[in-house]
């Protein structure tokens, strides 16, 4: 579904991405794992046209599309729910959502896309009218993935989802993305809870300052040594 | 007391066309945190488009209507050429100010090439269209209460543009959040360009309105009426709509009562005096969000 080759990627004199492999195929949830600064956001960046690609492609479902404006992308079935809850904060829950649906006028499946919305978020539905300014960090996390669910992605980039929340939130976050996934949208996970990721996921990436170090079946790193001492904790 | 009522409706005709001016700062400052100081350019340009199609015998309407959507094309125009290429490659939001302020002189001084329309004065049609209204020895022009009435329709046009449409959601949106915006699927450089159209499509029509009122129009009419307007967006708060509508009447209002009692000498420094004792009272406007301010 979406392959990506050969990506370079650099801010000025910081080369972030040197090269990176890495395929996601659909129905998967795939993990991109790696300490802070690794390249992982910038990965994602690159994929939605916010980051310039520098050499190397980008294909999804065949179709080639580095450098492509962030807003066609999201046409083409890519939907990015960025670090950091980047939510519209004197914007309604509601009016964040219908952000979110921005690229389809069709009525009928805008309203779909709140009803499947709300049933997963109960909580936003309950916080409709309310500014997503004054949202609990746990429930604007919900509001960014929501949002990015608006537009029906089939591919879906979650990027640390689990930052700042509580550990009971953290588990009902990754118990969300694994239903999202069983509805049918394919996943591209970033995180540093890696035990987590490699839990929910098929297959995993690790990347390291700006290289694929290890990639492979989930639950093979989950036990790789190299991944286990990096990562995981010892 | 009459003559104060007389200088009050006078300042709230004018205060309206004001707002028209003031509405396209906030609303590029809204998207971009940007003051285009090419807008009072505009401004002038939009009369003398009138001008022009009226002298082709096109008729007042259409060629207002003609001025409107040319100068909205001029003001997409500049950012596209001028502004654009300065923020895709993050320059410094200084070198941006500056590049306004240039076009502002060069739309300007176009303007007044012998050859375009020459700098001196010119007659612009009346827009005393109908009689005036006495009311007592209070006599109001034809062309107040257009400009009034106008100015109301189009102000409550661009509130529920902004606040009941799906491009205004994405103006509110790109204000807040730029990233998000894009990441949402919406094309930014489609609304930020349609947002500079629609402030120069009102600066037109501010210039059809003013014009059509003193009669006369020059080149350079822009730059005063375009920082008073500044003025009455700031004093109003920045990037608030409403705050830009109550901004220009406070102007309006202020220097026709001033004008009125303490001669026209004082009249154009008014709406900076306001300007200078809101801030001291309330540093982001009347109606300014904290935190909106920092450009
Ligand atoms: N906008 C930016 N400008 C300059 N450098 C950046 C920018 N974004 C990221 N970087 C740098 O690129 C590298 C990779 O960053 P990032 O992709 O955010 O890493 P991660 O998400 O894995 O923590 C880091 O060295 C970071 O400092
Ligand atoms: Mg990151």
């Amino acid at each position: 579904m979406l392959k990506i080759e050969g990506l370079h990627v650099s801010y000025g004199p910081i080369h972030a991405l040197k090269g990176i492999d890495l395929e996601v195929n659909e129905g998967e949830i795939v993990t991109l794992i790696g300490s802070n600064g690794a390249g992982k956001s910038t990965t994602l960046n690159a994929i939605t046209g916010l980051a310039k690609v520098q050499s190397g492609d980008i294909s999804f479902n065949g179709r080639h599309i580095a450098n492509i404006s962030p807003y066609r992308i999201v046409r083409l079935g890519i939907s990015h729910s960025p670090e950091g809850r980047e939510v519209f904060p004197a914007l309604t829950v509601h009016e964040n959502l219908r952000l979110g649906a921005y690229s389809r006028s069709d009525k009928r499946s805008v309203a779909a896309a709140y009803e499947r919305v709300y049933a997963l978020f109960p909580r936003l539905k309950e916080r409709t009218g309310q500014t997503a300014g004054t949202l609990s960090g746990g429930e604007q996390q919900m509001l960014a993935i929501g949002r990015a669910l608006m537009s029906e992605p089939k591919l879906l980039l979650l990027d640390e989802p689990s930052m700042g929340l509580a550990p009971n939130l953290v588990a009902m976050i990754f118990e969300l993305i694994q239903s999202i996934n069983q509805q049918g949208t394919t996943i591209l996970l970033i995180e540093q809870n890696a035990n987590m990721a490699l839990s929910i996921a098929h297959r995993a990436y690790v990347l390291e300052t700006g290289t694929i170090a290890i990639a492979g079946a989930a639950a093979e790193l989950a036990r790789d040594p190299r991944v286990k001492s990096a990562y995981l904790g010892g | 007391m009459q003559t104060f009522l007389g200088a009050v409706i006078n300042g709230l005709a004018l205060g309206m066309a004001y707002a028209l001016i003031a509405v396209g700062y906030s609303m590029v400052f809204g998207v971009l945190r940007l003051i285009n100081f090419s807008h009072g350019a505009v401004y002038a340009f939009g009369a003398y488009m009138v001008f022009f199609f009226v002298s082709l015998k096109l008729g007042l309407l259409a060629s207002i209507l003609l001025s409107v959507v040319i100068s909205g094309l001029l003001a997409m125009l500049v950012d596209k050429v001028a502004l654009e290429p300065l923020r895709k490659k993050k320059s410094i939001p200084i070198a941006t100010l500056i590049t306004t302020i240039g076009v502002s002189f060069i739309i300007q001084n176009v303007l007044s090439i012998e050859y375009v329309f020459g700098s001196e004065r010119r007659a612009f049609p009346s827009t005393n269209l109908f009689a005036n209204l006495s009311i007592g020895n209070i006599t109001i022009q034809s062309s107040q209460i257009i400009m009034l009435i106008v100015a109301v329709l189009l102000l409550g046009v661009l509130t529920f543009l902004v606040q009941g449409t799906k491009v205004g959601l994405a103006m509110r949106a790109i204000e807040q959040n730029r990233k998000a915006a894009h990441l949402a699927g919406i094309n930014v450089d489609l609304v930020i360009s349609f947002t500079f159209f629609i402030g120069g499509a009102c600066a037109a029509i501010a210039g059809a309105l003013i014009g059509g009122y003193y009669g006369v129009i020059n080149p350079g009419m822009g730059s005063t009426i375009g920082l008073k307007a500044f003025a009455a967006a700031v004093v109003g708060g920045i990037g608030v709509l409403h705050g830009a509508v109550v901004g220009g009447l406070v102007v309006g209002v202020v220097e026709c009562v001033a004008a009125q009692y303490l001669g026209s000498n004082v009249r154009d420094p008014m709406a900076f005096v306001i300007l200078i004792l809101i801030l001291i009272l309330k540093p982001n406007g009347l109606f300014g969000k904290k935190g909106i301010t920092k450009v």
